[in-house]
């Protein structure tokens, strides 16, 4: 089925004011399993912590019900809560803009420089292996490379270009960045090269008929039709980047701290409502941050066109 | 994403205006442009920092017992494996990691199966479908540490205890379903409906049309979500930290060990859960291509 036809079977399909009562049943069936599991799992948690976020401390982890807004003025009055948000934030646009550059131009490899399409999708699948093993076993795998022993100090000694080893490698900011980018650039380059697969290549020859210059199509063509790819990418990485905290904390050694972590060691000594209150905050962030991205590009329209 | 990989040789076969393509990107006659060469090079360096430093603790986890965590290599034994197994200070290992195969497997079919009705239902709008699917983007993005310890408070707050099978599964569908309902998106976009409507009027009933046409076509693509569903509840950490209850899952033990042990052993783990990958990743793919051969000859027949 060519794309063209998908799009016209796409069309008798109704928009939702004209939908038969009957449609909506049935949709709502098929979806019910999965409101299911969403409502408790999803909805009623994010409402418990955001009811936990009212809620007074004993400081032993004692909750008393109530309303107070005394936890959100303290995470917004802390000094803290600036430097986690700013070292969060650096962190995440500093991903991101690794993850998206080497996962663009990889999908871009892999789509329109490598001729034969078997040996893309084997290349592809090579990118896709390594995202099949334990996350933390992937962040620590860096230790024997990066640490003061490890072989990258020990290469630049034996090639006598550094005297001392250097310490900025491992424990260090530099470190988490490697990792996000290690772990996170595949969820850049999947949903590109999706939507890059999917450029008519007669556009392309098209557009080089009409004398557009290779710079002219990756600006107006590549680009702009991979914009779906771009978008779902950026959701991964960002939402995964700012909620995470075990990079943050095992690659820094503890140095660097993120929103997360915080959040974490609250937990850690019961400091529920505070904890509760910054991590409603993180979200709303979050819920920003992505709408400002689905605003951008119907993301729905666009995977099941 | 392994939508993409399930879909395709279907792509590939709608696509055959490939080598002129390639030709007309690289308008240069027969040579390569130098655009090639440049993305090539970045590319080999993105495949050596991918598998490099996983190579390294492959390889340092069959050292001997004077091993350490860094290079050089001190001899080789499988000493570390067996530590792994048998020393009680790295922690329940081997109960951990039944129970994280168990848990996969549960939330794999479960995925599996919500995932394709709930693609089913979005294929035609429907009255509140919108709130559904923000719902869900909303479960994908939420830092899964705060969802955790949601679901912790919640079961808490009802007198539940929490466990591995309970809360900490209910929290990993959180996770995996709007994974797996974006894939089917994705897998039924490329799913012809000519096929439903014939089977329709040679008089199927809805459930014949799923179970003859629906599922038979769209095999492969559910195989891909059932592989994320596995891989994605299998390294699941996060969300299962505060909702496992007092017995760990794999990644959580994994965990602690990251924060306590420092011997290869944290490498063997390393190791182990990799080839457990692997045999999943290649009975999955196996799968797929058995499939696509099967159709492949009951078409020529």
């Amino acid at each position: 089925m060519t794309e063209f036809e998908a799009f016209a079977d796409m069309q008798p399909s109704l928009s939702p004011a004209q939908t038969l009562p009957r449609a909506n049943l049935a949709g709502w069936l098929y979806v019910s399993p999965l409101v299911l599991v969403l409502v408790p799992f999803f909805v009623a948690p994010i409402l418990v912590v955001l009811a936990a976020s009212f809620f007074a401390t004993d400081g032993f982890g004692g909750l008393t019900p109530g309303f107070t807004l005394a936890s959100y003025v303290e995470v917004l009055h802390s000094a803290l809560t600036l430097k986690l948000y700013l070292a969060t934030i650096k962190f995440t646009v500093l991903t991101w803009v690794f993850t998206l550059i080497i996962g663009f131009f990889v999908a871009y490899f892999l789509v329109f420089h490598v001729r034969n399409q078997l040996l893309a999708i084997g290349l592809f699948l090579l990118c896709t292996v390594p995202f099949w093993t334990s996350n933390i076993i992937r962040m620590i795998s860096w230790i024997p490379l990066l640490g003061k022993e490890g072989l990258i100090n020990q290469a630049l000694l034996g090639l006598g270009l550094i005297r001392q080893p250097l310490e900025v490698l491992l424990f260090s900011d530099l470190a988490v960045v490697i990792a996000y980018v290690h772990q996170l650039t595949i969820f850049m380059i999947v949903p590109i090269f999706n939507s890059m697969a999917r450029i008519d290549k007669k556009l392309i020859e098209a557009a080089i008929d009409a004398g557009a210059s290779r710079f002219d199509i990756m600006r107006l063509i590549v680009v702009p039709m991979s914009k779906s790819g771009i978008a779902l990418g950026t959701i991964f990485v960002v939402s995964i980047v700012m909620g995470d905290f075990f990079v943050v904390k095992v690659m820094s050694g503890g140095g660097s701290a993120s929103v997360v972590s915080a959040f974490y060691e609250d937990v850690g000594v019961l400091q529920y409502p505070t904890a509760a209150a910054s991590a409603v905050l993180l979200t709303l962030v979050l819920v920003a941050i992505v709408s400002l991205i689905l605003r951008t590009v119907d993301i729905r329209q666009e995977i099941t066109r | 994403m392994s939508a993409v990989l399930a879909d395709m040789p279907k792509t590939d076969m709608s696509k055959t205006v490939a080598p002129a393509t390639t030709k007309a990107i690289a308008p240069s006659k027969g040579g390569r442009p130098w655009t090639f060469y440049v993305l090539a090079t970045l590319f080999a360096f993105y495949v050596i920092a991918l598998y490099g430093p996983m190579f390294c603790i492959y390889v340092l986890s069959f050292q001997d017992i004077r091993g350490g965590l860094v290079f050089p290599m001190k001899g080789t034994s499988l000493h570390w494996f067996v530590d792994l197994f048998t020393q009680v200070r790295t922690g329940d290992v081997k109960g951990s990691f039944d129970r994280s195969i168990k848990l996969a497997v549960i939330v794999t079919v479960i995925t599996v199966v919500v995932s394709f009705l709930a693609g089913l239902g979005f294929r035609k709008r429907f009255r509140g479908d919108t709130v559904v699917f923000y719902m869900m983007i909303g479960s994908l993005v939420a830092p899964g540490l705060v969802l955790g310890l949601g679901t912790g408070l919640l079961f808490q707050a009802l007198g539940l205890n929490a466990s591995w099978y309970t809360s900490a599964l209910g929290a990993q569908l959180s996770w995996t379903l709007p994974f797996g309902v974006l894939v089917m998106f994705a897998v039924m976009s490329r799913f012809n409906q000519v096929w439903e409507k014939a089977a329709y009027d040679l008089g199927a009933s809805r459930w014949q049309s799923i179970r003859l046409v629906m599922i038979p076509v769209l095999a492969p693509g559910l195989v891909a979500v059932a592989l994320f569903g596995f891989t994605l509840s299998y390294d699941e950490f996060a969300r299962s930290l505060q909702t496992a209850g007092s017995l760990n899952t794999l990644p959580l033990e994994i965990w602690s060990m990251t924060l306590n042990v420092t011997s290869p052993s944290l490498y063997a783990l390393g190791t182990v859960t990799t080839i457990v990958s692997f045999i999943v990743i290649g009975a999955s793919l196996g799968s797929i291509v058995l499939i696509q051969k099967k159709r492949g000859s009951s078409t020529k027949g």
